[in-house]
């Protein structure tokens, strides 16, 4: 190109670039360079929201609801202090989200200057990784490395923050770049040998269970999974994340598991030999006390993140990969088994399941008096709203009857905070899953939310500056 | 609980200590040393790492480290299979009576006089920790003024380099 820009012109092309088609965000002085070219921008849309927090937990709802890296922005300081709980919240549940936050001009870091946080160092621990770019002729690399970082391997928050004089300073566009990142590899393709041991274990099992976790809607895996399931008979429990990733009106499914889960998904676990875990890291909601969680059963612990292998539950056969290459290939593993002659028997395991499915369905008080119960009224919502519409639930008692009794049959039809337990994250994150791209070809589905009364706002207000 | 020598080749970035010693605290880990300096290719630097830790925990610290974009490569030194030093500046009481058995102690120890006052040498070490501190058993009865230790360094014995086959120029397009 060789034609002189500002950095911010820069920035917002290489966000085109990047597949932006529209951010939420709150202008604010350090930021405000970037405004002038985003208005004219025709390929990026930006919504205001009232809160940062907002704009963070919008474009976290418009990242799980289409698979695409949402995207927020904020001033400095206090706009962008404001967007720390979306993004410890994105880091959490694996979010792919870029925020773009202004900074004080680079002369002035350090200084204390006036809206003067050091947001890079505060979101160390809560982001995959967070750049602060003070040279204009950094910008497109930073966007470009941010998009691949949040998009790839687990997929998680990214920060770039970028000062005044970077936004206001000339500069030339060129795209694509050169990424720099010479310690990120994420390995997708699984070990051929372990998929094979994990098959033979799958054979060998009385009472398996596929433990499926959020992952499997991130890897974009819950047609392979289906497959997998369908194929062995192996009963299915999804996590509080994976809600959606296997129909919950499908036979094999048991439910939710956990300390707010169904009898029968909790006591699959506990009674299995032989747990296939894809895509869930055995958070303590769903463990209770590790010691004493699924005594009987061996681990089979597929990941895209070999850190959670072994954190809390050592695998007997670990499998380090994207979900979406380890479903198909233990699909193909498992096929050659039956060929060989060996299938599961699971029989016996059916019998005791579908005892425990009987005995102890969902359930909740009904009442003669003419009044409803919260549970109802939820499972209602659900009932006349569809399996096509998109859930979103803050967090706490509603948040858990929203996920036991809406029936989720599509994968990114249920969005909420599951890691970090954000209360506020439901008006916001539907309003970004609402905010469908213009260019994509996927129906425009209905976004419905289920609040408690304490907290549908709480995300969205924020006091005004006095001056403002 | 066991001492590790963690080698971290690291990107030559702002920020890059920050994140590593964050990770540390947060997740509960106590650094015993850590030294970091310029390596023998530009823009990596390299840390030196003692933790004291049960061996289930350091794999998990491992891994998140090995999660930082910035973080290139981690290598767990055996002390048996390494060499280990650290470097050791004491200042020691010294005058006309005294001065002459410090010097010997020091000569002992194959360390260097590198400063001299009317009633204080200054006295630099290198080693590893346990001759360090046989040096200061030795010193102490003269009176030890000042101390300052650097973390340890290590690298591995052998012909190889840690370096070899993870961040050549050819590998580093991500």
């Amino acid at each position: 190109m060789g034609e002189k820009i500002t950095g911010a012109q820069s920035l917002v092309y290489a966000m085109e670039a990047a597949g932006v088609t529209d951010v939420f965000g709150i202008p604010g002085g350090a930021i405000l360079p970037l405004y002038d070219p985003l208005m004219d921008s025709q390929k990026i849309r930006h919504i205001l929201v009232r809160h940062e927090q907002g704009a963070g937990h919008a474009a976290e709802g418009f990242a799980a609801a289409t698979g695409r890296v949402g995207v927020c922005m904020a001033t400095s300081g206090p706009g962008a202090t404001n967007l720390v709980t979306p993004l410890a919240d994105a880091n959490m549940d694996s979010v792919p989200i870029v925020a773009i936050t202004g900074q004080v001009p680079s002369g002035s870091i350090g200084t204390d200057a006036f809206q003067e946080a050091d947001i890079r160092g505060i979101t160390m621990p809560i982001t995959k990784h967070s750049f602060l770019v003070t040279n204009a002729d950094d910008i497109p690399r930073a966007i470009a490395e941010a998009f691949h970082l949040a998009a790839t391997g687990r997929p998680g928050p990214v920060l770039v923050d970028v000062s005044k004089d970077a936004l206001q300073a000339e500069t030339e566009f060129h795209w694509p770049v050169q990424m720099d990142l010479p310690g990120y590899h994420p390995i997708t393709k699984p070990h051929a040998k372990q998929v094979r041991e994990a098959a033979k274990m799958i054979m060998a099992a009385k009472r398996p269970v596929l433990y499926v976790g959020g992952g499997v809607i991130r890897a974009n895996a819950s047609g392979p999974l289906r497959r997998l399931a369908e194929m062995t008979g192996i009963p299915v429990v999804t996590t509080l994340m994976a809600r959606g990733a296997f129909p919950d009106s499908h036979p094999l499914h048991m439910g939710m598991p956990g300390m707010h889960g169904t009898v029968t998904a909790v006591g699959a676990l506990q009674k299995s030999d032989l747990l296939i875990t894809l895509g869930a890291r055995f958070d303590d909601r769903v463990t209770g006390k590790l010691s004493t969680f699924a005594p009987d059963a061996q681990i089979i612990h597929a990941d895209i993140d070999p850190a959670e292998i072994g954190k809390n539950r050592q695998a007997d056969v670990p499998i380090v990969g994207d979900l979406a290459e380890i479903i198909p290939e233990l699909i193909l593993a498992v096929e050659a088994e039956q060929v060989a002659g060996k299938v599961g028997e699971y029989e016996e395991w059916w019998t005791l399941l579908s005892r425990m499915r009987a005995t102890y369905p969902l359930g909740y008080e009904t009442y003669d008096d003419g009044s409803l119960s919260p549970q109802y009224a939820i499972q209602r919502l659900g009932i006349i709203s569809g399996s096509d519409t998109i859930f979103a639930a803050g967090v706490g008692q509603h948040q858990m009857w929203a996920a036991q009794f809406i029936n989720y049959e599509h994968p990114k039809t249920w969005l909420n905070s599951g890691g970090l337990g954000t209360m506020g994250f439901a008006v916001p994150a539907a309003m970004g899953a609402k905010v469908f791209p213009t260019s994509s070809s996927s129906p425009r589905r209905t976004a419905a939310t289920a609040c408690a009364a304490s907290h549908p706002t709480r995300s969205m207000r924020r006091s005004r500056r006095p001056w403002a | 609980m066991s001492r590790h020598t963690l080698s971290v080749l690291v990107e030559d970035k702002p920020g890059v200590l920050a994140r590593v010693a964050g990770l540390f605290s947060r997740r509960g880990f106590n650094i015993e040393s850590l030294a970091v300096g310029p390596t023998e290719l530009p823009d990596v630097s390299r840390m030196t790492i003692v933790v004291t830790v049960d061996t289930l925990p350091l794999e998990q610290v491992t891994k998140q480290l090995n999660k930082l974009i910035n973080v290139i490569k981690i290598v767990e030194l055996d002390p048996e299979a390494s060499v280990q030093r650290e470097i050791m500046l004491v200042k020691v009481r010294a005058d006309m009576e005294t001065r002459s058995r410090v010097l010997e102690a020091a000569t002992l120890f194959r360390a260097k006089v590198v400063d001299v006052a009317p009633d204080a040498v200054t006295i630099e070490a290198t080693g590893k920790d346990d001759k360090l501190m046989a040096l200061l058993k030795v010193l102490e009865p003269f009176g030890i003024k000042e101390l300052v230790k650097s973390g340890m360094v290590a690298m591995g014995r052998g012909p190889r380099s840690i370096s070899e086959r993870s961040v050549r120029p050819s590998d580093r397009s991500a």
